[in-house]
């Protein structure tokens, strides 16, 4: 009988706690619940947002997924370059592997589409091919491209069938001005530089 | 009121030979009026302001031709005597990149006409109402003449809305070769302490400290001698020491308060202006004046009067060597600001602007002598001796930032507070391997603003885009909403005319449309019949 009575109180309290800790996760994994994949938004946060489709996806944030659920490699972002490779290798702590031959342009200057405006026929066709809404214009009438917001993703030059619209090196200014890292080539140039001006004035 | 002080000590710092005599012997002259005049329209940090003239404009002395939008850092710009703008193009500009900036070339008519531009002189200021005074100070392009040009209202301001308990001035003057500041407290001290009340006037601190490095007596007897009778104002005489001067090693001196990493001054309860910009602050308030033009040193072994003068902004440095006597055969290198921070400037052709509080011209053997980094010498190996960590004022590891940037892990940099660094040049000089430290660091700097900027552009970018597939997927929803309550309509429609029908019982007996519809068909069936009958006839 105290058998019986032991091993069914042993039962219920096994039961009883097996059902307490349902609740309980059930319940964590309604009110905890993560929406999204946070891995992917870390990637996606380090990715350039050029929007180029460069990496054959369409935008940023689908290569982001990809490379969460790990179908392609993180050499694959021609805009992003070493920096991004290194910085996604870090993240996701696995080997950094050089940029995909293929992708890489024979120059990474950062560059800005502009349009020839008098060219401009107003299509719009640029327009719906632009990724981030940097181009401006209606139907009929000439298009321009907002500089400041233009990731230079080069998705518009193929639609326009006038061919109207030019990549430009982003011109460098006093403000956006890099200082170059010190080497002696550089402090030998710039001496011989100052002192050749200075001194053909001092003899004028 | 010569109560004795104490101070404290910084962290470090070196002592440079100082070659403030060449230029203290002679008074401050004031240049002729030059020909012409480039004025820069960024002069300051913070925003580009709005230009207020164009081309061909004819503009009086004192006249305002840029403007700031208001809520954004900036200060406005005056023009410094009267005449032509000739043009408004890209000029050589003082800047390290020796890159070109917008400039507003004006040819002076030699009238130095004020026409109405002077603002109204307040000779009573102690009585004038304070939104006034910062309103002055708004409107007189006034900013920071120590070097950073920092907008002095901006700094004022926010100072007023906190309260502040002490203000420091800053008058240490500490770089070599520069005596601008001597020489205006020697002449003007008068002013000086005119443009520190205002600041007192305004801001109520307990306590206003001049801070002079021991090295000025004169300075020091003349500011003594201006201030005896304005009990708040104290001159404190402090050792020579590079880089005392500082804004953050000058309030560690007299109060012994540190600024913590990445904070201002006035977390402190602290407001610290330089000497000159409290000159310029009397003179735009009690004269009227508009910051048009301030001292400025010409020095070095290349000139051959060196002297300081009070020039216009905007003169190029051409006419202030010819002021200076010309180039000697030594002139070698031009530099803006002094051996250990200034910037080399690839030709003499490029303005003065507010910042500018020296010009040295110098043999390349005497720049040696100042400082290291002006050899051409090969850099060697960082031999890990630590001096450098000795001499820096901002308590940094110098080595330390120097591998990790030759190593571009620029995250690692900023964690050692790459962004405390003055830019003071301390930690080269003493380097016995002669590494262009602050090269380094500004190099390292700019690579972590660039990275942000990008990091700025990116998240915009993302947000763009976002909006981008939002709009789309929205467009998309409401042309399907549209298309099927089309259908829903026209379904509808259908159904009724069935229901209808189906009330008619099924016939058309009643309905005139379908009668004539019958009756057409039946008309064209007759007319087809007949057309037939006639062809086979015909043949």
């Amino acid at each position: 009988m105290t058998n019986i009575i032991e091993i069914s109180t042993a039962v219920f309290v096994i039961v009883g706690l097996a059902a307490f800790f349902g609740l309980v996760l059930g319940y964590a994994s309604v009110r905890f619940k993560v929406k999204g994949d946070p891995i992917t938004d870390k990637i996606d946060a380090l990715l350039p947002q050029t929007q180029c489709g460069q990496c054959s996806f369409a935008g940023c944030r689908p290569y982001a997924e990809a490379i969460a659920k790990g179908e392609i490699g993180i050499n694959q972002c021609p805009p992003g370059g070493e920096a991004t490779i290194l910085a996604l290798a870090d993240l996701l702590d696995i080997e950094p592997e050089p940029l995909n031959e293929e992708l890489a342009k024979d120059a990474n200057i950062p560059t800005v589409a502009v349009i020839i405006e008098e060219d401009c026929i107003g299509c719009t066709l640029c327009i719906q091919a632009c990724p981030v809404d940097a181009i401006v214009g209606s139907a009929k009438h000439m298009h321009t491209v907002i500089e400041s917001e233009c990731t230079g993703c080069e998705l518009c030059l193929p639609p326009c069938p006038v061919d109207c619209i030019i990549m430009q090196p982003i011109k460098e200014t006093p403000a956006t001005w890099k200082y170059p890292e010190p080497s002696d080539a550089v402090r030998a140039l710039e001496g011989i530089k100052v002192v050749v001006e200075t001194k053909e004035r001092a003899k004028s | 009121m010569s109560k004795e002080q104490k101070y404290w000590k910084f962290h470090g710092g070196v002592h440079p030979e100082f070659h403030k005599k060449e230029s203290t012997t002679r008074p401050i002259a004031t240049l002729k009026l030059p020909k012409r005049l480039i004025i820069p329209i960024q002069q300051h940090i913070g925003a580009i302001p709005e230009l207020l003239v164009k081309k061909g404009d004819y503009v009086f002395k004192g006249q305002m031709i840029a403007q700031m939008h208001k809520d954004q850092l900036g200060s406005t710009l005056h023009a410094p005597s009267s005449g032509t703008i000739a043009s408004i193009e890209k000029h050589s500009i003082p800047h390290p990149s020796t890159l070109e900036d917008l400039c507003i070339e004006l040819i002076l008519d030699g009238q130095d006409d004020w026409g109405d531009c002077q603002l109204e002189a307040i000779k009573d200021f102690e009585q004038c109402d304070n939104t006034k005074l910062l309103e002055r100070i708004e409107n007189a392009g006034l900013v920071g003449l120590g070097g950073a040009a920092f907008p002095s209202f901006v700094k004022v301001n926010s100072s007023v809305k906190q309260g502040i308990e002490t203000l420091v001035i800053n008058a240490a003057e500490c770089e070599p070769y520069i005596t601008c500041d001597d020489l205006l407290m020697r002449e003007r001290a008068d002013e000086i302490i005119d443009g520190i009340r205002i600041l007192i006037k305004l801001l109520n601190p307990k306590q206003c400290l001049i801070g002079i490095e021991d090295n000025k007596p004169e300075a020091i007897a003349a500011i003594q001698q201006a201030s005896k009778s304005f009990d708040k104002i104290q001159v404190c005489a402090i050792p020579t020491l590079y880089p005392s001067g500082g804004e953050k090693q000058l309030i560690k001196i007299l109060t012994g308060k540190e600024v913590a990493v990445g904070g201002i001054a006035l977390d402190l309860g602290i407001l610290c202006h330089n000497v000159a910009t409290c000159c310029a602050m009397y003179k735009a308030i009690v004269k009227g004046e508009p910051l048009i033009s301030r001292i400025v040193t010409i020095t070095g072994d290349g000139v051959k009067q060196p002297k300081n003068i009070e020039a216009l902004i905007g003169t190029p440095v051409s006419d202030l060597v010819a002021q200076a006597g010309g180039y000697t055969s030594k002139a070698q290198r031009l530099i803006m600001g002094g051996p250990m921070m200034g910037i080399t400037l690839s030709n003499d052709n490029t303005p003065m602007v507010k910042a500018s509080n020296c010009f040295l011209v110098a043999s390349t053997a005497s720049l040696q002598q100042a400082h290291s980094i002006h050899a051409s010498q090969a850099q060697m190996p960082c031999i890990r001796c630590g001096k450098c960590m000795q001499a820096c004022p901002a308590k940094l590891l110098p080595q330390q930032l120097y591998w990790h940037t030759q190593a571009k892990d620029f995250e690692r940099v900023a964690e050692h507070k790459l962004n405390s660094c003055i830019e003071c040049g301390c930690c080269d000089f003493v380097c016995p391997s002669h590494i262009p430290l602050v090269s380094y660091f500004r190099f390292a700097k700019s690579e972590i603003r660039a990275q942000e900027k990008l990091l700025e552009k990116s998240n915009l970018s993302r947000k763009r885009h976002e909006f981008l597939e939002f709009r789309k997927a929205r467009e998309k929803q409401e042309r399907d909403e549209k298309r099927r309550k089309h259908k829903e309509a026209l379904q509808k429609k259908k159904a009724a005319m069935a229901a209808k029908k189906a009330a008619n019982g099924g016939t058309s007996a009643n309905d005139p449309k379908a009668d004539a519809i019958k009756a057409a068909l039946a008309r064209v069936k007759a007319k087809k019949i007949a057309r037939e009958a006639q062809v086979k006839s015909g043949h």
